[in-house]
């Protein structure tokens, strides 16, 4: 059954694009910042695997979530100055910066995709009927739903995840009702760099030539998601990401071979679509009507 | 007189730059020429970008479409009749056939531009913010998706090649004084400064009877027109091109260049625009290897990109509104009979306001 097969792909892939989409929406809950450069954090993640090639496995994972979890806090420091700054600048400054890192990695690696041979192993597949599923796939599905459910924990049961959601619903407040914002902001980094690290992991099993744009890629339709889903709170915003995900793996088997090429064009105009019907996202909720101008 | 005169200057100060650069071009080598009448195309793209962006304060990532729409459709429509089909044996034997010459094509482009634009800006008008950012991306993809696969309206994946190179410096500063002209005098009109009413505060503009999606769809159309005809200039400077170079790289630096500039002000779209483009051109030229004050100097290729980041993101910190900071240019000497002691208003040339027409 080619749609079952289907189904679980887009299961899969819907479950990376959550956790892409959730990084972005915690860092723009707490400061209103959309950080393009989310996905350079994969693309650090990939190269750090390519250079500890032959490296125990354990280290090589290590490693790479280190220098992603780094690079997200010196975003964090980079980013102070564009706190008092129109949103459109800081759109524009963040894809300055992912601008600047994707070229930066042109010129120490150049435009040739190198294979990392990360747990080439669990490429492999298995059968299950008439179905043929990769271990990466299972694994995958089973990481990022752990992910999801401990992010939630963390933001729903801890006082750490409390002070983060008050930070994310009025800045203000929160700070004077003593939350010391600049450890939240930090927080947020820290873990935005953490969902990236590990999504750097299962997308290298599942995609080991490793680009400049490898994770910009990855980046711009979970930002699509983060967007249709509702930027404002997380649980929309990975859901989004998630639909987006999810629809781009089921509509390319729907679609017949001749007009699988337009793909792009009948997913982005299903987004339109849902951004002209439910300006505040789709899973945004429903709330006071309030004219948006 | 001399009141209009520094009013004017706005639009008039541009200009006398453009024509500068492209009479100073004349006389520098072929190479270095051609590289220029692209700064001069790339500026015509920002300013077609600005009189929407800057107008509305709504960001377009999708107005590069337009250009591409320009672009394909003063090529296909030049390209010589004998060669397409042969080429492209896919395309319309209607749109195969057709030859015209390259100053309709222009004006072509300019029309499917505006029309184009006017029936995307219909929906999308209504939205705002990071959604309306995300919706005309989305357009950017769509539009890229269809021309680079549907054989029947263009070369689809190919080259189109053969395109009569008619953009000269002539037509290139023409051109780019045209689409400068058509955006200043927008932005002087009534229509114009209600948009810009409904940039600085929109439910103050709407309680003051202004109607934002109508205004809004009024810049986007005149945008698509200008970056339509942007378009056709640079396919008849290219001679050839291909869907990926009307893409997301164009996209991104002519966003940069009209934030680097200043989006508030037709000048900080062309300072940007011939900045950075500018800057590029010595780049280029560097990577190839040349000698400055006596030392050889040759960075690696890729340099250019990596210093163009670094600048953007660092006239960003520095100058939020742009190198301009968002104003237009001054009136440069002081006015007769002035005295020295500064107005308390300040020492700029304050627009009129939309009160005092």
């Amino acid at each position: 059954m080619t749609y079952l097969q289907a189904f679980i792909d887009a299961v899969a892939l819907g479950t990376l694009f959550a956790l892409v989409a959730m990084g972005i929406g915690l860092v723009f809950g707490v400061i209103r910042l959309v950080n393009f450069a989310h996905g350079e954090l994969l693309t650090a993640g990939a190269y750090a695997l390519l250079l500890t090639k032959g490296a125990p496995v354990v280290i090589r994972a290590l490693v790479a979530v280190v220098v992603v979890v780094a690079l997200s806090v010196v975003m964090e420091f980079i980013y102070r100055p564009l706190r008092s700054v129109a949103p459109a600048t800081v759109l524009v400054a963040t894809f300055a910066v992912s601008f600047l890192l994707q070229n930066a990695a042109l010129l120490a690696f150049g435009a040739q995709g190198e294979n990392m041979e990360f747990l080439t192993v669990l490429n492999t597949a298995f059968s299950v009927g008439d179905l043929r599923i990769r271990w990466i796939t299972v694994i995958g599905l089973g990481v990022g739903a752990l992910t999801l459910v401990t992010m939630g924990l963390l933001l729903r049961r801890t006082s750490m995840g409390l002070q983060m959601r008050a930070a994310a619903a009025d800045v203000q407040m929160a700070r004077l009702l003593g939350v010391p914002a600049k450890r939240v902001v930090r927080i947020a980094f820290i873990l935005a760099g953490l969902l990236a690290g590990i999504v750097t992991l299962v997308l290298a099993v599942q995609r080991p030539l490793v680009t400049p744009s490898w994770g910009f890629l990855i980046m711009v339709p979970a930002l699509v998601g983060v967007v249709v889903g509702g930027l404002d709170r997380l649980v929309p915003a990975a859901l989004g990401g998630f639909a987006v995900g999810f629809a781009t793996v089921m509509l390319s088997s729907l679609l017949p071979g001749a007009q699988r090429v337009f793909l792009d064009s009948v997913l982005f105009a299903l987004v339109i679509t849902v951004l002209l019907v439910r300006p505040d996202g789709l899973f945004a909720g429903r709330r006071r009507a309030v004219e948006r101008v | 007189m001399s009141r209009h005169l520094r009013t004017w200057w706005h639009l008039i100060g541009p200009v006398v730059l453009v024509v500068i650069v492209a009479t100073g071009g004349m006389a520098t080598s072929p190479t270095i020429q051609f590289q220029l009448r692209s700064v001069l195309v790339t500026a015509a793209i920002v300013v077609a970008l600005y009189s929407f962006v800057g107008n509305s304060g709504v960001i377009s990532f999708g107005h590069v479409s337009f250009v591409a729409v320009g672009a394909f459709a003063a090529g296909v429509a030049t390209a010589p009749a004998d060669v397409k089909p042969g080429t492209f044996s896919k395309m319309l034997p209607f749109l195969a056939k057709l030859e015209i010459g390259s100053l309709e094509s222009l004006l072509l482009a300019a029309a499917l531009g505006a029309s184009y634009a006017l029936f995307v800006g219909i929906p999308l008008m209504r939205l705002s913010g990071l959604s309306a950012g995300i919706a005309t991306f989305a357009v950017l993809i769509i539009t890229h998706n269809v021309l680079r696969n549907w054989e029947a309206i263009g070369p689809g994946a190919k080259t189109l090649a053969l395109v009569p190179q008619t953009t000269g410096f002539l037509q290139a500063s023409l051109g780019l004084i045209v689409v400068m002209g058509a955006a200043y005098g927008y932005q002087r009109s009534r229509w114009g400064r209600q948009l810009r009413a409904t940039r600085e505060d929109p439910a103050a503009a709407q309680a003051a009877g202004i109607d934002i999606h109508r205004q809004r769809l009024v810049a986007f159309t005149l945008s698509g027109a200008l970056s339509g005809l942007a378009g056709a200039l640079l396919v008849h400077l290219l001679g050839s091109i291909t869907t990926e170079q009307v893409f997301l790289d164009l996209t991104f630096v002519t966003l940069a260049m009209l934030v680097v500039g200043g989006m508030g002000s037709l000048w900080g779209a062309v300072v940007g625009a011939f900045l950075i483009a500018g800057l590029d051109v010595v780049l280029v030229e560097l990577e190839k290897g040349a000698t400055v004050a006596g030392v050889a100097v040759d960075l690696p290729s890729g340099t250019r990109l990596l210093v163009l980041g670094v600048l953007m993101f660092l006239v960003l910190v520095l100058r939020p509104d742009g190198i301009t900071g968002g104003r237009e240019l001054t009136w440069p000497f002081r006015r007769p009979g002035a005295s020295v002691v500064v107005s308390p208003g300040g020492a700029g040339d304050p627009e009129p306001s939309a009160t005092g027409r």
